[in-house]
């Protein structure tokens, strides 16, 4: 599948963030659920194919979508090899936008509990955009623990880094415009599983 | 947008909720390794007091410190305070400094009040109870406490026993709690009770003993024998045998009905130390929780680019008033 990013300017907002998208999108589907339930299976497999198996790995899924998406990775992983901790990570304290906004309500941050001390821990989102939501994940992790290696799981990234931030496992490559947003339904939230690709409007 | 918390009566009920949601999330900081967030970094809370306290003051610089913010700590004692300096002075003086928030304890009633509204400064000003009027992040805490062992405070029955007359924390609790939909009844000699009680929220009794089985929660207050210049009863043994909280009256509470004090005590008046000391007392949780509650009071007033709470759907805002 390939999309062809429209031109235009490049003053979008970040639409990084995942908690204020509204849950259904009107957009081009670029992903169906049948094309996302075969990327997180082969992500799952190169999870266990790069750690050479599972057992020293703990999933965490950025609120609120990641977390879908990484305890729908578990269960792919369990399901070839052995069952993964799982577990959530807020990053809300941690963004450098708060300032931007008024105060956002906290989500759930819960730690497997065997601690993420000497494991290998796998971030897993749900886009990859400006890599400022992987930066402040990384600070909260510090403070968490100390992960043997962290590695990062996205179904999606759009491009259009502002940090050197990359992705070790990749669901799907989808070239964007700034103008555009990228929403992840999941079944668990939305009632379905796709991804959108919809144009910002103009302010 | 509420800049300041001046009042519990201040909180709607998705406010309230939004401060206790807010906490039970900070809470888990208590059991990390590091027990910081970067949050408030280069912010400035002034803990100003001009009343004595040790767990709120505590309580709201460990709040601060965890959240990064810088903190300066003010009490009246030893200060320019104690040479005349008015509030107006010492509030220009903060201001001089760049204080983001102003935690005040203060003797008077009111007196957060005319801090937030005077002008003298532009951050936000966060009532640690003043005079008999109000300490809204207590009931708070205590609302955390209740909704930790009770669940969904909607329709629970808090019984709030003693000086109510003199009592901050029980005006902020009866208004919080009622915002919550919970059912309160205040006990209390009648002269210990305020004038104007009867417009307030919920019942109130003459009778512990009656009103004991069936609370989910019993408040027990501090007799504020520092703010009573006349007698407000015979004698504190009669106070102790009618309205204190004994191993005896404790056996007549339901099983899982929770005892709760504000600290601090004193041990063999309005609750005996078997009591305080015993499985169904909160109050070492009470202090714990505070710092996490007020951690969320800081975090949604000064986090963002404004205070998060009293927030107007926005389609409402654009209506004039």
């Amino acid at each position: 599948m390939t999309t062809v990013p429209p031109s235009g300017p490049t003053d979008a907002p970040d639409t990084d963030s995942v908690d204020d998208r509204p849950s259904d999108a009107v957009g081009r589907e670029v992903l169906d659920a049948d094309d996302i339930q075969r990327a997180m299976t082969r992500v799952a497999h190169e999870i266990l194919e790069r750690n050479r198996g599972a057992s020293d790995v703990v999933l965490l899924g950025i609120p609120t979508r990641g977390v879908d998406l990484a305890r729908r990775l578990a269960e792919r992983i369990a399901s070839v090899e052995a069952p993964v901790p799982v577990g959530s990570l807020d990053i809300t304290m941690y963004r450098d936008d708060l300032r931007l906004k008024p105060a956002r309500a906290l989500e759930r941050t819960d730690l497997p509990s065997g601690g993420i001390d000497d494991r290998v821990v796998v971030l897993v989102d749900d886009v990859l955009f400006s890599g400022r939501t992987v930066r402040a994940a990384l600070d909260a992790l510090g403070d968490l623990g100390r992960p043997r290696a962290v590695q990062l799981a996205v179904l999606v990234d759009r491009g259009h880094r502002e940090l050197p931030i990359r992705a070790d496992y990749v669901g799907k490559n989808l070239p964007t415009s700034l103008r555009e947003n990228v929403r992840v339904l999941v079944t668990e939230r939305d009632g379905r599983d796709a991804v959108v690709l919809g144009t910002v409007e103009p302010e | 947008m509420r800049k300041h918390l001046l009042s519990a009566a201040d909180l709607t009920r998705d406010d309230a909720l939004l401060v206790l949601d807010t906490a039970e999330e900070l809470a888990q900081l208590a059991d990390r390794p590091v027990k910081k967030l970067p949050t408030l970094r280069g912010r400035t809370v002034v803990n100003l007091f001009f009343e004595d306290s040790t767990r709120t003051r505590i309580s709201f610089e460990a709040a601060a410190k965890r959240l990064s913010a810088d903190v300066i700590n003010f009490s009246a004692k030893g200060s320019s305070v104690s040479k005349g300096e008015s509030l107006k002075d010492t509030a220009l003086t903060l201001e001089a400094m760049g204080a983001d928030a102003v935690v005040i304890r203060h003797f008077a009633s009111g007196a957060p009040h005319t801090l937030a509204h005077s002008g003298w400064i532009q951050g936000s000003v966060v009532n640690a109870g003043d005079g008999t009027h109000e300490h809204p992040t207590q009931a708070l805490l205590d609302a955390f406490t209740m909704r930790r062992h009770l669940g969904d405070l909607e329709g629970r029955r808090i019984t709030i026993v003693g000086d109510v007359l003199h009592s901050r924390v029980a005006r902020s609790n009866v208004l919080l709690l009622s915002t919550l939909g919970a059912k309160v009844t205040l006990v209390a000699p009648p002269t210990l009770l305020p004038v104007g009680v009867d417009t307030w929220p919920g019942e109130v009794s003459y009778d512990l003993d009656a009103t004991l089985p069936g609370s989910d929660a019993v408040m027990m207050l501090r007799v504020q024998r520092e703010r009573m210049n006349a007698a407000f009863f015979p004698s504190q043994r009669e106070y102790a045998r009618r309205y204190g909280l004994d191993a005896e009256r404790m056996a007549a509470l339901g099983d899982e009905t929770i005892v709760m004090h504000p600290g601090p005590m004193n041990r063999g008046l309005e609750i005996t130390a078997q009591v305080a000391d015993s499985t169904r007392s909160v109050i070492v949780e009470q202090v714990a929780n505070g710092v996490s509650v007020r951690m969320a009071v800081l975090y949604l007033l000064l986090g963002g680019s404004e205070s998060a709470l009293g927030s107007v759907p926005s389609d409402l805002e654009a209506v004039p008033a």
